[in-house]
Protein backbone atom coordinates (compact mmCIF):
# COMPACT_ATOMS: atom_id res chain seq x y z
CA UNK A 1 0.00 0.00 0.00
CA UNK A 2 0.84 3.55 -1.08
CA UNK A 3 3.01 5.56 1.60
CA UNK A 4 0.61 8.69 3.45
CA UNK A 5 2.17 12.17 1.89
CA UNK A 6 2.12 15.59 3.23
CA UNK A 7 2.86 19.05 2.24
CA UNK A 8 5.43 19.61 5.52
CA UNK A 9 5.04 23.76 4.54
CA UNK A 10 5.28 26.01 2.20
CA UNK A 11 7.44 29.33 1.30
CA UNK A 12 7.24 32.43 -0.71
CA UNK A 13 9.36 34.93 -2.13
CA UNK A 14 9.22 38.40 -3.88
CA UNK A 15 11.41 40.76 -5.49
CA UNK A 16 10.29 44.57 -6.36
CA UNK A 17 11.76 44.96 -9.45
CA UNK A 18 10.68 47.99 -11.59
CA UNK A 19 13.90 47.95 -13.34
CA UNK A 20 13.51 45.32 -15.40
CA UNK A 21 9.67 46.15 -16.42
CA UNK A 22 11.02 47.40 -19.20
CA UNK A 23 11.92 43.60 -20.20
CA UNK A 24 8.83 42.67 -19.94
CA UNK A 25 7.25 40.91 -22.92
CA UNK A 26 4.62 43.54 -23.12
CA UNK A 27 6.89 46.32 -22.37
CA UNK A 28 9.68 45.45 -24.53
CA UNK A 29 7.80 45.08 -28.01
CA UNK A 30 6.30 48.02 -27.26
CA UNK A 31 9.17 50.21 -26.40
CA UNK A 32 11.06 48.95 -29.65
CA UNK A 33 8.50 50.59 -31.34
CA UNK A 34 7.62 53.36 -29.62
CA UNK A 35 10.74 54.86 -27.45
CA UNK A 36 9.02 57.79 -26.03
CA UNK A 37 6.76 55.64 -24.55
CA UNK A 38 9.08 55.26 -21.92
CA UNK A 39 8.93 58.49 -19.65
CA UNK A 40 5.20 57.72 -18.90
CA UNK A 41 5.64 54.06 -18.11
CA UNK A 42 8.49 55.11 -15.74
CA UNK A 43 6.68 57.70 -13.69
CA UNK A 44 4.29 55.17 -12.71
CA UNK A 45 6.73 52.67 -11.39
CA UNK A 46 6.05 52.17 -7.59
CA UNK A 47 8.55 52.63 -4.91
CA UNK A 48 9.35 49.59 -2.90
CA UNK A 49 7.44 50.94 0.34
CA UNK A 50 4.48 50.75 -1.81
CA UNK A 51 5.07 47.42 -3.11
CA UNK A 52 5.77 46.82 0.48
CA UNK A 53 2.79 47.99 1.70
CA UNK A 54 0.71 46.65 -1.11
CA UNK A 55 -2.27 44.52 0.19
CA UNK A 56 -2.05 41.69 -2.64
CA UNK A 57 1.44 41.38 -1.86
CA UNK A 58 0.99 41.06 1.97
CA UNK A 59 -1.27 38.22 1.44
CA UNK A 60 1.19 36.59 -0.91
CA UNK A 61 3.59 36.58 1.61
CA UNK A 62 0.99 36.06 4.39
CA UNK A 63 1.12 39.12 6.81
CA UNK A 64 -2.40 39.24 5.71
CA UNK A 65 -5.32 36.46 4.96
CA UNK A 66 -7.02 36.06 1.64
CA UNK A 67 -9.92 36.95 3.74
CA UNK A 68 -8.90 39.99 4.80
CA UNK A 69 -8.28 41.40 1.91
CA UNK A 70 -11.77 40.58 0.98
CA UNK A 71 -12.56 43.22 3.12
CA UNK A 72 -9.79 46.03 2.63
CA UNK A 73 -11.63 48.35 0.07
CA UNK A 74 -10.00 48.93 -3.43
CA UNK A 75 -8.33 50.67 -4.86
CA UNK A 76 -5.49 48.76 -3.00
CA UNK A 77 -2.85 50.37 -4.37
CA UNK A 78 -4.27 53.38 -2.51
CA UNK A 79 -3.13 52.04 0.56
CA UNK A 80 0.22 53.25 1.41
CA UNK A 81 1.18 52.17 4.83
CA UNK A 82 1.09 48.55 6.37
CA UNK A 83 -1.56 49.11 9.52
CA UNK A 84 0.25 49.45 13.11
CA UNK A 85 1.19 46.34 14.93
CA UNK A 86 1.34 44.72 11.50
CA UNK A 87 4.53 42.51 10.62
CA UNK A 88 7.94 43.73 8.84
CA UNK A 89 6.33 44.67 5.60
CA UNK A 90 9.49 43.19 4.26
CA UNK A 91 9.15 40.08 5.85
CA UNK A 92 5.83 38.36 5.97
CA UNK A 93 5.40 34.84 7.94
CA UNK A 94 5.31 32.97 4.52
CA UNK A 95 8.25 35.07 3.00
CA UNK A 96 10.40 38.02 1.71
CA UNK A 97 9.67 41.08 -0.55
CA UNK A 98 13.29 42.37 -1.55
CA UNK A 99 13.70 46.01 -2.85
CA UNK A 100 15.30 45.64 -6.61
CA UNK A 101 19.11 46.58 -5.19
CA UNK A 102 18.92 42.95 -3.69
CA UNK A 103 17.39 41.52 -6.32
CA UNK A 104 20.58 42.40 -8.97
CA UNK A 105 22.53 41.33 -6.42
CA UNK A 106 21.41 38.25 -5.65
CA UNK A 107 20.98 37.39 -9.31
CA UNK A 108 24.85 38.25 -9.44
CA UNK A 109 25.48 35.71 -6.98
CA UNK A 110 23.47 33.45 -8.91
CA UNK A 111 25.06 33.61 -11.80
CA UNK A 112 27.64 30.96 -12.72
CA UNK A 113 28.54 32.03 -16.07
CA UNK A 114 29.86 35.82 -14.99
CA UNK A 115 27.30 37.18 -17.45
CA UNK A 116 25.43 39.99 -15.61
CA UNK A 117 27.71 42.65 -15.05
CA UNK A 118 26.99 44.94 -12.46
CA UNK A 119 29.08 48.25 -12.21
CA UNK A 120 31.81 48.96 -9.44
CA UNK A 121 29.57 51.52 -7.87
CA UNK A 122 26.40 49.13 -7.72
CA UNK A 123 28.44 46.36 -6.85
CA UNK A 124 29.33 47.55 -3.49
CA UNK A 125 25.52 48.97 -2.83
CA UNK A 126 24.12 45.55 -3.81
CA UNK A 127 26.93 43.72 -1.05
CA UNK A 128 26.28 46.04 1.38
CA UNK A 129 22.36 45.42 0.49
CA UNK A 130 22.96 42.60 0.53
CA UNK A 131 24.33 41.87 3.63
CA UNK A 132 21.61 43.08 5.48
CA UNK A 133 19.43 40.28 4.34
CA UNK A 134 18.98 37.44 6.83
CA UNK A 135 18.65 34.95 3.83
CA UNK A 136 22.24 35.96 2.52
CA UNK A 137 25.19 34.21 3.36
CA UNK A 138 28.67 35.94 3.82
CA UNK A 139 29.05 33.76 0.34
CA UNK A 140 26.19 35.35 -1.24
CA UNK A 141 27.94 38.90 -0.66
CA UNK A 142 31.17 37.50 -2.33
CA UNK A 143 29.99 36.13 -4.83
CA UNK A 144 28.24 39.70 -5.89
CA UNK A 145 32.06 40.29 -5.98
CA UNK A 146 33.63 44.08 -7.01
CA UNK A 147 31.84 44.95 -10.20
CA UNK A 148 33.13 46.40 -13.21
CA UNK A 149 34.51 49.29 -14.38
CA UNK A 150 31.84 51.21 -15.78
CA UNK A 151 33.73 51.63 -19.55
CA UNK A 152 34.20 48.02 -19.53
CA UNK A 153 30.07 47.77 -19.24
CA UNK A 154 29.70 50.49 -21.64
CA UNK A 155 32.26 48.79 -24.08
CA UNK A 156 29.94 45.67 -23.72
CA UNK A 157 26.33 47.67 -24.40
CA UNK A 158 28.58 49.25 -27.51
CA UNK A 159 28.29 46.09 -28.96
CA UNK A 160 25.65 43.57 -30.09
CA UNK A 161 23.81 41.29 -27.57
CA UNK A 162 23.48 42.88 -23.94
CA UNK A 163 21.42 44.39 -22.69
CA UNK A 164 21.62 47.25 -19.88
CA UNK A 165 20.33 47.19 -16.70
CA UNK A 166 18.73 49.96 -15.04
CA UNK A 167 16.98 51.11 -11.20
CA UNK A 168 13.64 52.49 -11.39
CA UNK A 169 14.82 56.09 -11.03
CA UNK A 170 16.97 55.37 -14.39
CA UNK A 171 20.32 54.50 -13.32
CA UNK A 172 22.53 52.42 -15.38
CA UNK A 173 23.72 49.52 -12.93
CA UNK A 174 25.21 46.89 -15.11
CA UNK A 175 24.36 44.72 -18.44
CA UNK A 176 23.10 40.89 -19.32
CA UNK A 177 25.31 39.64 -21.71
CA UNK A 178 24.61 36.56 -24.21
CA UNK A 179 26.57 33.47 -23.72
CA UNK A 180 26.95 33.01 -27.59
CA UNK A 181 26.66 34.92 -30.80
CA UNK A 182 24.11 33.14 -32.84
CA UNK A 183 22.08 31.32 -30.69
CA UNK A 184 18.80 32.61 -29.55
CA UNK A 185 17.87 30.30 -26.73
CA UNK A 186 21.26 32.12 -25.17
CA UNK A 187 20.22 35.55 -25.84
CA UNK A 188 21.10 38.03 -23.39
CA UNK A 189 16.81 38.68 -22.55
CA UNK A 190 16.45 34.87 -22.26
CA UNK A 191 19.26 34.31 -20.04
CA UNK A 192 18.20 37.64 -17.56
CA UNK A 193 14.80 36.06 -17.60
CA UNK A 194 15.60 32.18 -16.48
CA UNK A 195 18.46 33.53 -14.10
CA UNK A 196 15.82 35.58 -12.47
CA UNK A 197 13.50 32.90 -12.91
CA UNK A 198 16.42 30.74 -10.79
CA UNK A 199 17.23 33.36 -8.28
CA UNK A 200 13.02 33.80 -7.14
CA UNK A 201 12.55 30.23 -6.82
CA UNK A 202 15.88 29.49 -4.96
CA UNK A 203 15.40 32.42 -2.50
CA UNK A 204 11.95 30.48 -1.67
CA UNK A 205 13.40 27.35 -1.01
CA UNK A 206 15.93 29.23 1.19
CA UNK A 207 13.50 31.02 2.97
CA UNK A 208 11.20 26.96 3.66
CA UNK A 209 15.05 26.27 4.77
CA UNK A 210 15.66 29.36 7.09
CA UNK A 211 12.50 28.57 8.80
CA UNK A 212 12.88 25.27 10.09
CA UNK A 213 10.59 23.60 7.68
CA UNK A 214 13.02 21.59 5.22
CA UNK A 215 16.45 20.49 6.11
CA UNK A 216 18.82 21.17 2.55
CA UNK A 217 21.28 18.01 3.58
CA UNK A 218 17.84 15.65 3.55
CA UNK A 219 15.85 16.80 0.17
CA UNK A 220 16.50 14.31 -2.18
CA UNK A 221 14.49 15.80 -5.29
CA UNK A 222 13.94 19.32 -6.22
CA UNK A 223 10.76 19.49 -8.95
CA UNK A 224 10.92 23.07 -10.78
CA UNK A 225 7.18 23.69 -11.90
CA UNK A 226 8.61 27.16 -13.92
CA UNK A 227 7.53 27.94 -17.28
CA UNK A 228 10.75 29.29 -18.79
CA UNK A 229 12.58 27.26 -21.34
CA UNK A 230 16.54 26.90 -19.72
CA UNK A 231 18.60 25.17 -23.26
CA UNK A 232 20.89 26.30 -25.68
CA UNK A 233 19.97 25.82 -29.49
CA UNK A 234 19.81 22.11 -29.58
CA UNK A 235 17.15 21.95 -26.60
CA UNK A 236 15.34 25.05 -26.22
CA UNK A 237 13.59 24.06 -22.78
CA UNK A 238 15.94 21.26 -21.99
CA UNK A 239 15.39 22.50 -18.34
CA UNK A 240 16.44 21.08 -15.00
CA UNK A 241 16.40 24.28 -13.56
CA UNK A 242 15.38 22.01 -10.36
CA UNK A 243 18.85 21.01 -10.09
CA UNK A 244 20.22 24.24 -10.33
CA UNK A 245 17.95 25.43 -8.07
CA UNK A 246 19.21 22.76 -5.78
CA UNK A 247 22.61 23.30 -5.68
CA UNK A 248 22.19 27.07 -4.30
CA UNK A 249 19.76 26.20 -1.91
CA UNK A 250 22.83 24.10 -0.53
CA UNK A 251 20.41 20.84 -1.27
CA UNK A 252 24.05 18.60 -2.01
CA UNK A 253 22.54 14.96 -1.63
CA UNK A 254 19.83 16.39 -3.87
CA UNK A 255 19.60 15.74 -7.78
CA UNK A 256 16.47 17.74 -9.14
CA UNK A 257 13.86 17.81 -12.85
CA UNK A 258 11.55 20.05 -14.35
CA UNK A 259 7.73 19.46 -14.44
CA UNK A 260 6.60 21.36 -17.50
CA UNK A 261 2.59 21.46 -18.03
CA UNK A 262 2.30 25.65 -18.45
CA UNK A 263 0.26 27.51 -15.43
CA UNK A 264 -1.01 24.08 -14.06
CA UNK A 265 3.09 22.77 -13.88
CA UNK A 266 3.09 23.59 -9.95
CA UNK A 267 0.31 21.64 -8.94
CA UNK A 268 1.34 19.00 -11.30
CA UNK A 269 4.90 19.11 -9.74
CA UNK A 270 3.29 18.34 -6.18
CA UNK A 271 1.46 15.42 -7.52
CA UNK A 272 4.34 14.00 -9.09
CA UNK A 273 5.95 14.48 -5.91
CA UNK A 274 3.57 13.31 -3.51
CA UNK A 275 3.95 9.98 -5.91
CA UNK A 276 7.01 9.77 -5.59
CA UNK A 277 7.50 9.62 -1.75
CA UNK A 278 4.03 7.56 -1.56
CA UNK A 279 5.96 4.70 -4.06
CA UNK A 280 9.29 4.93 -1.80
CA UNK A 281 11.50 6.31 -4.19
CA UNK A 282 12.10 9.57 -1.98
CA UNK A 283 11.16 10.66 1.06
CA UNK A 284 11.75 14.45 0.88
CA UNK A 285 11.10 15.68 -2.66
CA UNK A 286 10.95 19.97 -2.67
CA UNK A 287 8.72 21.73 -5.33
CA UNK A 288 10.00 25.50 -6.40
CA UNK A 289 8.79 27.68 -9.43
CA UNK A 290 10.27 30.85 -10.19
CA UNK A 291 9.17 34.23 -11.44
CA UNK A 292 7.84 34.89 -15.03
CA UNK A 293 9.66 37.90 -15.85
CA UNK A 294 8.02 38.22 -18.92
CA UNK A 295 5.10 39.17 -17.77
CA UNK A 296 6.52 42.20 -15.75
CA UNK A 297 4.19 45.14 -16.75
CA UNK A 298 2.23 42.80 -18.75
CA UNK A 299 -0.96 45.03 -18.44
CA UNK A 300 0.60 48.07 -18.26
CA UNK A 301 -1.25 49.85 -20.90
CA UNK A 302 -4.55 49.25 -18.90
CA UNK A 303 -3.18 50.63 -15.42
CA UNK A 304 -1.57 54.31 -17.39
CA UNK A 305 -5.03 54.48 -19.32
CA UNK A 306 -6.79 54.26 -15.71
CA UNK A 307 -4.74 56.11 -13.20
CA UNK A 308 -2.86 52.81 -11.67
CA UNK A 309 0.86 52.26 -10.91
CA UNK A 310 2.76 49.78 -12.88
CA UNK A 311 0.85 46.43 -10.86
CA UNK A 312 2.98 44.18 -12.52
CA UNK A 313 6.17 44.97 -10.62
CA UNK A 314 7.64 42.19 -8.76
CA UNK A 315 9.07 39.09 -9.70
CA UNK A 316 7.85 35.86 -7.26
CA UNK A 317 9.15 32.12 -6.26
CA UNK A 318 6.92 29.37 -4.52
CA UNK A 319 8.60 26.23 -2.75
CA UNK A 320 7.06 23.55 -1.08
CA UNK A 321 8.23 20.03 1.27
CA UNK A 322 6.87 17.38 0.38
CA UNK A 323 7.55 14.13 2.59
CA UNK A 324 5.88 11.09 4.31
CA UNK A 325 3.71 11.81 6.67
CA UNK A 326 4.51 13.22 10.05
CA UNK A 327 1.24 13.01 11.66
CA UNK A 328 1.05 16.86 11.85
CA UNK A 329 1.18 18.08 8.44
CA UNK A 330 -1.89 18.21 5.56
CA UNK A 331 -2.32 15.11 3.79
CA UNK A 332 -1.87 15.15 0.21
CA UNK A 333 -4.65 12.90 -1.14
CA UNK A 334 -2.97 11.27 -3.91
CA UNK A 335 -6.33 9.23 -4.10
CA UNK A 336 -8.07 12.30 -5.47
CA UNK A 337 -6.17 14.04 -8.12
CA UNK A 338 -8.59 15.33 -10.74
CA UNK A 339 -7.60 15.77 -14.09
CA UNK A 340 -8.85 16.83 -17.48
CA UNK A 341 -8.92 13.94 -19.86
CA UNK A 342 -7.93 14.87 -23.34
CA UNK A 343 -11.72 12.90 -24.28
CA UNK A 344 -13.44 15.50 -21.82
CA UNK A 345 -15.29 18.32 -23.30
CA UNK A 346 -13.15 22.44 -23.46
CA UNK A 347 -16.15 24.22 -21.63
CA UNK A 348 -15.61 25.98 -18.27
CA UNK A 349 -17.94 23.69 -17.04
CA UNK A 350 -16.60 20.23 -18.14
CA UNK A 351 -13.21 21.18 -16.75
CA UNK A 352 -14.52 22.28 -13.52
CA UNK A 353 -16.62 18.58 -13.38
CA UNK A 354 -13.29 17.17 -14.41
CA UNK A 355 -10.92 18.84 -11.36
CA UNK A 356 -13.18 19.78 -8.79
CA UNK A 357 -16.72 17.27 -8.84
CA UNK A 358 -14.96 14.15 -10.12
CA UNK A 359 -12.46 13.55 -7.57
CA UNK A 360 -14.60 14.35 -4.65
CA UNK A 361 -17.40 12.02 -5.70
CA UNK A 362 -14.54 9.51 -5.49
CA UNK A 363 -14.29 9.82 -1.87
CA UNK A 364 -18.08 10.27 -1.28
CA UNK A 365 -17.53 14.27 -0.64
CA UNK A 366 -19.26 17.22 -2.51
CA UNK A 367 -18.26 20.49 -3.24
CA UNK A 368 -19.13 21.97 0.17
CA UNK A 369 -16.83 19.32 1.89
CA UNK A 370 -14.15 21.50 0.67
CA UNK A 371 -13.48 24.63 2.91
CA UNK A 372 -11.91 26.31 0.74
CA UNK A 373 -10.74 26.31 -3.19
CA UNK A 374 -7.94 27.90 -4.87
CA UNK A 375 -7.93 28.48 -8.36
CA UNK A 376 -6.87 31.02 -10.82
CA UNK A 377 -5.66 33.84 -7.89
CA UNK A 378 -4.81 36.50 -10.17
CA UNK A 379 -4.68 39.89 -8.76
CA UNK A 380 -7.95 41.57 -10.50
CA UNK A 381 -6.38 44.83 -9.67
CA UNK A 382 -3.75 43.65 -12.27
CA UNK A 383 -6.39 42.27 -14.71
CA UNK A 384 -9.36 44.33 -14.71
CA UNK A 385 -8.04 48.01 -15.54
CA UNK A 386 -6.87 45.68 -19.03
CA UNK A 387 -10.58 44.13 -19.81
CA UNK A 388 -9.15 41.13 -18.48
CA UNK A 389 -11.86 40.39 -15.98
CA UNK A 390 -11.43 39.25 -12.33
CA UNK A 391 -10.68 35.89 -13.22
CA UNK A 392 -10.74 34.40 -9.68
CA UNK A 393 -14.32 35.53 -9.24
CA UNK A 394 -14.96 33.95 -12.94
CA UNK A 395 -13.99 30.29 -11.59
CA UNK A 396 -15.40 31.06 -8.19
CA UNK A 397 -18.96 31.92 -9.94
CA UNK A 398 -18.57 29.02 -11.81
CA UNK A 399 -17.79 26.38 -9.32
CA UNK A 400 -20.64 27.59 -7.31
CA UNK A 401 -23.00 27.58 -10.20
CA UNK A 402 -21.72 23.42 -10.03
CA UNK A 403 -22.96 23.57 -6.70
CA UNK A 404 -25.99 24.99 -7.24
CA UNK A 405 -26.98 22.55 -10.27
CA UNK A 406 -26.29 19.62 -8.36
CA UNK A 407 -28.58 20.73 -5.62
CA UNK A 408 -25.71 21.08 -3.11
CA UNK A 409 -26.77 24.99 -3.04
CA UNK A 410 -29.42 27.26 -4.23
CA UNK A 411 -29.23 29.82 -6.67
CA UNK A 412 -29.54 32.63 -4.26
CA UNK A 413 -26.76 31.32 -2.17
CA UNK A 414 -23.95 31.30 -4.66
CA UNK A 415 -22.80 34.87 -3.96
CA UNK A 416 -22.50 33.82 -0.08
CA UNK A 417 -20.54 30.48 -1.26
CA UNK A 418 -18.16 32.45 -3.35
CA UNK A 419 -17.40 34.37 -0.25
CA UNK A 420 -16.92 31.63 2.11
CA UNK A 421 -14.95 29.05 -0.21
CA UNK A 422 -13.50 31.21 -2.38
CA UNK A 423 -10.86 34.53 -2.08
CA UNK A 424 -10.20 37.14 -3.98
CA UNK A 425 -7.24 37.29 -6.32
CA UNK A 426 -3.74 38.47 -4.86
CA UNK A 427 -1.13 36.57 -6.55
CA UNK A 428 1.07 38.41 -9.33
CA UNK A 429 0.08 37.78 -12.90
CA UNK A 430 3.51 35.44 -13.28
CA UNK A 431 2.04 32.64 -15.05
CA UNK A 432 2.02 29.36 -13.03
CA UNK A 433 2.79 31.09 -9.58
CA UNK A 434 -0.59 32.65 -9.50
CA UNK A 435 -2.45 29.30 -10.71
CA UNK A 436 -3.64 28.32 -7.15
CA UNK A 437 -0.62 27.88 -4.98
CA UNK A 438 -0.15 31.21 -3.80
CA UNK A 439 -2.71 29.83 -1.18
CA UNK A 440 -0.64 26.68 -0.06
CA UNK A 441 1.21 28.24 2.65
CA UNK A 442 -2.31 29.57 3.95
CA UNK A 443 -3.99 26.19 3.63
CA UNK A 444 -1.04 24.61 5.07
CA UNK A 445 -1.14 27.10 8.20
CA UNK A 446 -5.25 26.71 8.22
CA UNK A 447 -5.33 22.75 7.52
CA UNK A 448 -2.50 22.45 11.27
CA UNK A 449 -4.66 25.10 12.87
CA UNK A 450 -7.55 23.09 12.51
CA UNK A 451 -9.35 26.20 11.31
CA UNK A 452 -9.33 24.79 7.62
CA UNK A 453 -10.46 20.64 7.10
CA UNK A 454 -9.77 20.11 3.47
CA UNK A 455 -8.64 22.88 0.90
CA UNK A 456 -8.58 21.80 -2.76
CA UNK A 457 -6.09 23.08 -5.30
CA UNK A 458 -7.43 23.91 -8.48
CA UNK A 459 -5.21 24.63 -11.68
CA UNK A 460 -5.26 25.10 -15.38
CA UNK A 461 -2.88 25.50 -18.21
CA UNK A 462 -3.22 27.07 -21.52
CA UNK A 463 -1.62 24.45 -23.95
CA UNK A 464 -3.04 26.32 -26.77
CA UNK A 465 -0.09 28.91 -26.36
CA UNK A 466 2.26 26.58 -27.92
CA UNK A 467 0.34 25.83 -30.99
CA UNK A 468 0.73 21.95 -30.08
CA UNK A 469 -2.54 21.64 -29.85
CA UNK A 470 -5.96 22.91 -28.90
CA UNK A 471 -6.41 22.03 -25.93
CA UNK A 472 -6.10 23.87 -22.74
CA UNK A 473 -5.84 21.15 -19.72
CA UNK A 474 -6.25 21.41 -15.47
CA UNK A 475 -5.40 19.45 -12.30
CA UNK A 476 -6.53 19.34 -8.82
CA UNK A 477 -5.40 17.99 -5.73
CA UNK A 478 -7.10 17.98 -2.47
CA UNK A 479 -5.20 18.81 0.83
CA UNK A 480 -7.16 17.60 4.33
CA UNK A 481 -5.99 18.22 8.20
CA UNK A 482 -3.94 15.53 9.29
CA UNK A 483 -6.34 12.86 11.89
CA UNK A 484 -2.78 11.42 13.19
CA UNK B 1 -29.53 33.91 -35.13
CA UNK B 2 -28.81 33.63 -38.49
CA UNK B 3 -25.29 34.40 -39.62
CA UNK B 4 -25.50 33.04 -43.05
CA UNK B 5 -23.02 34.66 -45.32
CA UNK B 6 -21.47 36.63 -42.96
CA UNK B 7 -17.79 35.43 -41.82
CA UNK B 8 -16.63 35.68 -38.30
CA UNK B 9 -13.40 35.51 -36.46
CA UNK B 10 -13.71 33.43 -32.69
CA UNK B 11 -11.73 34.37 -29.87
CA UNK B 12 -12.12 32.70 -26.90
CA UNK B 13 -10.80 32.75 -23.81
CA UNK B 14 -9.30 30.10 -21.29
CA UNK B 15 -11.31 31.30 -18.39
CA UNK B 16 -14.17 31.67 -20.20
CA UNK B 17 -15.70 30.00 -23.79
CA UNK B 18 -13.16 28.57 -25.95
CA UNK B 19 -12.17 29.61 -29.65
CA UNK B 20 -13.43 25.80 -30.94
CA UNK B 21 -17.05 26.00 -29.01
CA UNK B 22 -17.49 30.15 -30.33
CA UNK B 23 -16.28 29.05 -33.93
CA UNK B 24 -18.90 25.88 -33.78
CA UNK B 25 -21.89 27.87 -32.43
CA UNK B 26 -20.83 30.54 -35.28
CA UNK B 27 -20.42 27.51 -37.79
CA UNK B 28 -24.18 26.02 -36.86
CA UNK B 29 -25.70 29.68 -37.01
CA UNK B 30 -24.35 29.66 -40.57
CA UNK B 31 -21.45 31.57 -40.43
CA UNK B 32 -17.84 31.25 -42.31
CA UNK B 33 -15.17 31.51 -39.44
CA UNK B 34 -12.53 32.66 -41.11
CA UNK B 35 -10.31 32.74 -37.92
CA UNK B 36 -10.36 30.91 -34.73
CA UNK B 37 -8.25 31.22 -31.67
CA UNK B 38 -8.55 31.00 -27.54
CA UNK B 39 -6.47 33.37 -25.64
CA UNK B 40 -5.15 33.74 -22.10
CA UNK B 41 -5.53 37.00 -20.99
CA UNK B 42 -3.84 36.41 -17.57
Amino acid sequence: MARRVVVRGARTFLAHAPGLVRYGSKPARDLARHEDLWPALAARLRPFAAAAAYPPHRVFLGALHPDDLARIPRPWFGVERAPAGAPDDARGPHGYLVPEEALYGLMKADDEFDLLWLTESFAAQARARLSLHPLAEPADVERVGQGKPERAIAARLGEPGALPLFLRDGRLVGCMQRAHEEDPSLAADVLLENLATKTTAGMALRTLVADGLAEPATVEYVLNAGEEAVGDRYQRGGGNLGKAVAERAGCLDASGADVKAFCCGPVAALVVAGALVAAGVFDRVAVVAGASLAKLGMKYHGHLATGHPVIEDVLAGIAALVTRDDGRSPVLRLDAVGRHPVAAAGSQQAILEALAVKPLEGLGLRLGDVDKFATELHNPEATEPAGSGDVPRLNYRMLAALAAGRKEIARDEIEAWVAARGMPGFAPTQGHIASAVPFLAHAVDGLVARRLRRVMLLAKGSLFLGRMTQMSDGLSLLLEANEG
Amino acid sequence: MDLRGRQVIAIGERDGVPGPALARCAELAGAEVILQMTHCFV
